[in-house]
């Protein structure tokens, strides 16, 4: 008996190893997949996000003017000790790296525009005690609490103010939040009009692939492969190109609006108006990303067993009946693939709509774009981009709720 | 018998090559491609690599400066020049992206003029030198217009006397200076007026009053295209776009220089750059009087030396005189302003903002 026990103990524990050997070869065949995701993936969002809330440049190059603006009430006088720590504690920096005191002047002025000149004016001024009065007499500013508090608001390591900025709202010096000026709001109307692009161009690809890739999978092999050729062709073409192209295509005096006038359709005055608005941009975008919502469809038409509807329809359904309840419900896993992966590039495009939607054509990633390239505000463009991502998050979240990520087919 | 010694050939060969190509350095110039590349490659780069022997390696770029950012910080600096506007290299600058530039290495002019003097000012920047001046100027088909034709910035905005839609960048920069020049502010008023409330409120106000008749673009080819398509019959524009078609296609679209807005090109070194001696080099080389005269043999870009305004000669057609087609042209500069990047530097972040929430609205 115990020779039996000792035997099975033995196999058991000899399958475990082998199981946990096979485990560790399959780690370790994914293991550099896995290194790559994290480094040139994982990695840089991370690093992004915490960009958008934390910032060391004025906390370690200005300790001590730090410590004491946290201290200072931003209606009282500013004290003789913050202006001597800041006076020194710029010298000190500009001694460090040169570029040090711009790149605080840069932070600053962000909160109130007009004071880089003068943030830097202090590294490079010779100023003698007291100090407060020198910086007054450097320029009249100083004497002033603004460029004092937008100093304040910049200070913190941890900071809210790029999120609030993106969601539109401006953090105060004493704490408290004010939202944005109405003239100079943007950024919650610009989230708004991306996600209803992304959401019309989805409905739009929705529409127009569907049929397509009902053609695709019910016609022979020659003819599909054909087919799939004319559906991948906008992959194939410059993004410059295929824009320029529509652009012939729909202007004033486009082949379109030539066409309709030769054929009396409508009038020389009464061109039609589909370019450089809202139209353009949802038609080209559509374009575009046909080919991702046409894909995952076709995919899983392919694999749907066409006896299902033959036996619908020979057990008395109309065909409208035998579609909607037979075929439609297979064809989900391939819909909602295709409509994930259109909305969420749908999200990120943003060159497209710049060059043909005219004043419409202005998105949320045209903002991060020109924050991360013209005015080199990363912090903020790093937290739009949060925002974005923790939304396209959600939606993902929603729809693995609503469908079930486990359904989805991407081919 | 023979192989061996064409063997031994080819080795003496590749090591003296490999011995001259020790001694010559290699730079990288990073600008904007296209005719403005090739103007620079003919004017400075050649000439410049045949009296050094030095070489170039020639990289295209689309404005901004992510990249940059991203190759210093991370310490990985592959490009060693960069044409940058007067905004990218003052915020560069600032953000510690760039050299200081030693600018007494640069030239005397022709003249004998000493080289402070001989620039035009603004050309000179701590991390920057200028190179040409390009202007933003407005253009019209001069077929939409047979009667009176658009002389003055105000007939941009005079929807009555001359009809059609407007074409204008999709930017705060150079539309509210244009705004307030059109609305009679005086161009040396121009950045003091804006960096009040009321100007502010003033250029808008003067954009609010064509804005539903405006097409806006984002690329520097669009505006060339709109007009010829008939989308617009007048438009903002770069004076170079709209002066290749006017001359190598012969459209019929006329340029008017009231209230033109010259920007600078400018050579900057990246910091961190291996080889910056060998860049300050080229800088210095290629900001002098001849070469910068040279360069308006292939685009109507103005030099920023006056040095080099006589030298200027025909375009490369030979028949087209070119100084009358230049920004820093005396006849083109009756009414004419210098984009302020102090003012920028200062107020592009909030002006912006609202440039384009006003768009959207």
């Amino acid at each position: 008996m115990t020779a039996v026990e000792l035997g099975t103990e033995g196999l058991e524990r000899r399958l475990a190893r082998a199981e946990r050997r096979g485990k560790l070869r399959a780690f370790l065949l994914v293991a550099p997949l896995l290194a790559f995701v994290l480094l040139s993936f994982a990695m840089p969002i991370l690093t992004l996000v915490r960009q958008a809330a934390y910032n060391t440049l004025v906390s370690a190059n200005l300790p001590e003017t730090t410590a004491l603006i946290a201290d200072w009430k931003v209606d009282a006088p500013v004290p003789e000790p913050l202006c001597e720590a800041l006076v020194r504690e710029m010298h000190a920096a500009k001694e460090v790296d040169p570029a040090i005191p711009s790149r605080i002047a840069t932070f600053v002025n962000r909160e109130r525009a007009g004071s880089l000149s003068r943030v830097k004016q202090v590294a490079n001024a010779d100023i003698k005690a007291p100090y407060c009065a020198g910086l007054a007499a450097l320029h009249d500013d100083w004497a002033q609490p603004d460029i004092w508090r937008a100093l304040k608001i910049v200070a913190p390591s941890f900071s809210p103010r790029f999120f609030l900025q993106a969601l539109d709202f401006r953090l105060q010096a004493d704490g408290s939040i004010r939202s944005q000026d109405s003239n100079e709001a943007l950024h919650l109307m610009l989230f708004r009009r991306t996600l209803l692009v992304a959401a019309g161009v989805t409905l739009a690809c929705a529409l127009l692939g569907f049929p397509v890739a009902y053609l695709l999978a019910h016609v022979s092999l020659r003819v599909s492969n054909m087919l799939l050729i004319i559906v991948l062709l906008p992959f194939w073409t410059s993004l410059l190109v295929r824009t320029t192209a529509w652009i012939a295509l729909l202007q004033q005096n486009g082949v379109v609006n030539d066409t309709l006038v030769a054929l009396h359709i409508i009038g020389e005055k009464g061109r039609l108006e589909m370019m450089y608005n809202m139209f353009a941009t949802l038609v080209v975008m559509t374009h575009v990303l046909l080919p991702f919502m046409i894909l995952p469809l076709f995919s899983v038409m392919k694999g749907i067993n066409p006896n299902f509807t033959r036996a619908a329809l020979s057990l008395g359904a109309t065909p409208s009946t035998a579609f909607w309840k037979v075929y439609f419900p297979q064809t989900i896993p391939g819909l909602g693939a295709g409509c994930l992966l259109v909305f969420i590039l749908a999200v990120g495009y943003y060159i497209t709509p710049a060059l043909v939607g005219g004043q419409s054509g202005q998105l949320i990633s045209n903002i991060i774009a020109f924050h991360m390239q013209k005015t080199l505000n990363w912090p903020l463009a790093a937290a739009i981009g949060t925002i974005l991502l923790a939304g396209v998050l959600l939606l993902y979240w929603l729809y693995s709720r609503l469908v079930g990520i486990d359904k989805m087919k991407l081919g | 018998m023979k192989t061996i010694a064409n063997l031994l050939l080819a080795t003496a060969a590749t090591l003296a090559f490999t011995a001259a190509a020790a001694r010559a350095e290699q730079i990288t110039v990073v600008s904007w491609g296209g005719a403005y590349t090739k103007a620079q490659t003919e004017a400075y780069q050649k000439p410049w690599m045949a009296k050094t022997g030095n070489s170039i390696v020639s990289a295209d770029y689309n404005g901004g400066l992510a990249e940059v950012k991203s190759q210093v910080q991370s310490g990985n600096v592959t490009w060693d020049i960069i044409d940058v506007e007067p905004s990218e290299a003052v915020s560069g600058c600032n953000d510690g992206l760039f050299e200081k530039l030693d600018l007494t290495k640069l030239p005397k002019g022709a003249d004998g003029s000493d080289a402070k003097a001989d620039f035009v000012p603004g050309a000179l920047l701590d991390c920057a030198v200028g190179t040409i001046a390009y202007a933003n100027i407005f253009g019209y088909d001069s077929t939409k217009f047979p009667g009176a034709k658009p002389a003055k910035l105000a007939d941009f905005f005079d929807l009555k006397t001359f009809p059609g839609k407007r074409g204008m960048k999709k930017e705060s920069k150079v539309n509210l200076e244009m705004a307030l020049m059109a609305d009679g502010v005086a161009a040396a008023d121009v950045y003091k007026v804006l960096a009040t409330k009321e100007g502010v409120e003033r250029a808008f106000k003067k954009l609010e009053s064509i804005k539903s008749s405006v097409v806006w673009w984002e690329a520097g080819a669009q505006p060339p295209q709109l007009l010829a398509s008939g989308e617009v019959t007048m438009t903002t524009a770069y004076n170079g776009r709209l002066f290749t078609p006017m001359v190598t296609e012969g459209k019929p679209f006329v340029i008017v220089w009231d209230g033109q807005q010259q920007v600078f090109d400018m050579w900057a070194i990246l910091k961190g750059s291996k080889k910056k001696d060998v860049a300050m080099d080229f800088i210095s080389f290629s900001t002098s009087t001849q070469p910068l005269a040279d360069q308006a043999k292939y685009i109507p870009y103005g030099p920023t030396r006056k040095s080099s305004a006589p030298l200027v000669g025909k375009f490369m057609d030979g028949k087209t005189d070119m100084a009358p087609n230049m920004p820093t042209n005396p006849a083109n500069m009756g009414n004419s302003l210098v984009q302020s990047v102090s003012f920028w530097s200062e107020h592009y972040d909030e002006l912006n903002e609202r440039f384009v929430s006003w768009i959207g609205k």
